[in-house]
């Protein structure tokens, strides 16, 4: 392939240079052919089912996240079943060669499945992804998914899945680019968090064909391909270096003439606390509490969750945990509050206002961070979600101090909220941005909506200007405001949300060395001109250019 | 034959996890079993898809059916799993 400049957005920084490799397809089903040995081919389609078997086994073996393994060792066990090789085997005798007779046998079940609605029609996907890898082995092509060539290579998809990503092997990626998606896709989500250089909403990769080298800039979003592999790696080589840089600078967060930044970390449980303290985090900028909501028919108990928070603060005593009361509703629904039916979850009841139907909820929740937090040493501070005007923010504080917790804040990712920062820091101690949020609500674009990325952009002035009137209210009030979206771990982007009156930037904990490597690299007036300048920029694109 | 009727206990039903851990409770067992729910044909209780098809919620009743050697005690325990919410035990 000839040289090509490819162009999209920039969502972890970095530079990896390798092959390309896309995530295999769904092969076709190739034109039936005539049985002539029945049991050679019934052998045939029972060794395909059974490599399928020993496939999942081995990626469940290798995840390094229990709950994933669970799912892949579940998956394994709808191929190895012995009903579905009864019908593997009434389907050859009826003259089907293997691919068709595996694909026969699967959508027995897959009618049922379908027909019976509700969770069993959601593992239709399951059954489909058993049967492509079955046919993929007869045919002798790749399994569909994330390749695993055993050199390391860059992923090319349309966009990535959980499922896609949950047991991908950071040995062997060391880039991520995808043709659709977002600053606040999974894609961009994963690969901060496993620091891996990405580009997303990319036009034109996936007609890059696989195995051609390229380059790719995770800060800028260029992804150059048939280029000099040589030059390639150096560049690589020497951007490593760069990187590797940045860990030899550990304490607080600060400028360069010493003006002090919180540097946090986002965590949803006591299994993210070592991340954090490898990274030489603060404190706890956001600790999401859903993770024990989900997928729950009832409501946490009051112990179950002193349990859950204690050993998070535990692990944190001495320093500030900020922890956010349940955020459900939108793309994060629970089972227990009934939430179906609403026409636009987004801007339904979701995170706060759940508690304008079910007020228990946030009462048992924060007993049970208090009770926590008495049992511990750790500095809590509690903060709600989706709040919008100051009573909102008042009541919430009541019920904090009701609870006995000293320190009562709310997240700003609500337009209207924003703008009213000033009087909301009259009843709340502190403010904390959720820039995803706030994007989502601010350009009125859906963040799961690949087509509008570009709005969506952290760098949006539009944004930053929202981001520096809670800024003001902060520096007026004499109060803390954070970043706890994923525009705080962008390092460019810090010292301009620090110019804007930003005092903690919370991320994940990867993130934190190369943010801390760039507010070091700045002194407080540099970053008041950066705001300016980004501020004033006509769009993202510009902004950008213009703190360089 | 031996037999015993269950009331599924788990909170989701018979799916995910607790089909998991019954199908390969019910594939250890040296003797044959089959579950079935109402008057639907008795399927394998180690065949994972067939007991997903089932479609068994919490509070669904299934029969447990098993024929030979240590029939009675198999039955017993796999019920007893059946009967108990296997996603509370989770946590």
């Amino acid at each position: 392939m000839s040289e090509a400049l490819l162009t999209g957005i920039g969502v972890s920084a970095g530079i990896a240079a390798g092959p390309l490799l896309r995530i295999a397809a769904a092969p076709a089903l190739p034109a039936p052919l005539p049985v002539t040995d029945a049991e050679a081919e019934i052998t045939r389609a029972e060794a395909a089912l059974a490599e399928v078997v020993a496939e999942l086994g081995r990626r469940a073996d290798r995840a390094s996240d229990d709950t994933v393994a669970e799912v892949l060792r579940a998956e394994a066990l709808m191929a190895d079943d012995e009903e579905l090789r009864e019908g593997v085997r009434e389907q050859v005798e009826a003259g089907h060669d293997a691919p068709h007779a595996i694909d026969g046998a699967f959508a027995a079940f897959r009618e049922v499945f379908a027909a019976a609605g509700g969770y069993l029609a959601e593992r239709v996907a399951d059954l489909d992804d058993l049967r492509d890898r079955a046919v993929a082995v007869l045919l002798g092509l790749p399994m569909p998914g994330v390749p695993a060539p055993g050199h390391p290579y860059i992923l090319a998809a349309r966009d990535l899945a959980p499922a896609d990503t949950a047991d991908l092997d950071p040995g062997q990626v060391i880039g991520l680019v995808t043709e659709a998606g977002g600053p606040t896709s999974h894609t961009a989500i994963l690969a901060r968090a496993l620091g891996l250089p990405a580009v997303v909403a990319c036009p034109g990769v996936l007609a890059v064909p696989d195995g051609t080298f390229v380059l790719l800039d995770g800060a800028s979003g260029r992804v150059e391909t048939g280029v000099d592999e040589a030059g390639a790696k150096a560049a690589a080589t020497s951007a490593a270096r760069v990187a590797a840089a940045a860990p030899a600078l550990t304490g607080p967060g600060r400028t360069s003439d010493g003006y002090e930044v919180k540097l946090l970390a986002n965590v949803g449980s006591v299994k993210n606390v070592r991340a954090a303290d490898e990274a030489h985090a603060e404190g706890i900028g956001l600790f999401r509490t859903e993770l024990l909501f989900l997928d729950r028919a009832r409501e946490p108990a009051h112990d179950e969750q002193v349990t859950a928070y204690r050993e998070v603060f535990a692990a944190m005593a001495g320093r500030r945990v900020v922890i956010r009361t349940l955020d459900a509703g939108a793309d994060k629904p629970l089972p227990f509050l009934n939430q179906d039916g609403e026409p636009n979850p987004a801007l339904g009841v979701r995170g706060l206002r759940v508690a304008r139907q079910r007020p228990a909820v946030l009462t048992t929740q924060l007993a049970a961070i208090a009770e926590a937090r008495s049992l511990t040493g750790a500095d809590v501070w509690v903060m709600a979600p989706m709040v919008s005007t100051p009573a909102e923010a008042a009541e919430f504080a009541a019920a904090v101090h009701d609870a006995g917790l000293p320190r009562a804040g709310v997240m700003i990712e609500v337009p209207a909220a924003a703008l009213r920062a000033a009087d909301l820091l009259r009843v709340v101690d502190f403010l904390s941005i959720g820039t995803n949020d706030l994007s989502q609500y601010t350009f009125a674009a859906d963040r799961m909506c690949g087509d509008l990325a570009d709005l969506l952009d952290p760098w949006q002035p539009a944004l930053l200007q929202l981001i520096g009137v809670c800024g003001e209210a902060g520096r007026a009030a004499g109060k803390p405001v954070g970043v706890c979206g994923e525009a705080a771990a962008d390092p460019a982007l810090a010292p301009v949300l620090v110019g804007l009156g930003v005092t903690s930037l919370s991320m994940s904990p990867r993130a934190i060395p190369a943010v801390r490597a760039s507010l070091a690299a700045h002194t407080g007036a540099d970053c008041r001109r950066l705001a300016e300048l980004a501020v004033a920029a006509p769009d993202a694109a510009e902004a950008r250019k213009s703190v360089r | 034959m031996p037999t015993r009727t269950v009331t599924v206990g788990s909170a989701s039903g018979l799916h995910a996890r607790p089909a998991k851990i019954f199908v390969e409770a019910a594939a250890k067992a040296p003797v044959k079993v089959t579950i079935r729910s109402g008057d639907r044909k008795p399927v394998p209780a180690k065949s994972m898809l067939s007991v997903l098809a089932l479609g068994a919620r919490q509070g669904t009743e299934v029969i447990l059916e098993a024929e030979g050697d240590g029939a009675d005690e198999i039955l017993d325990s796999l019920a007893e799993l059946l009967s108990k919410d296997l996603d509370a035990d989770h946590v």
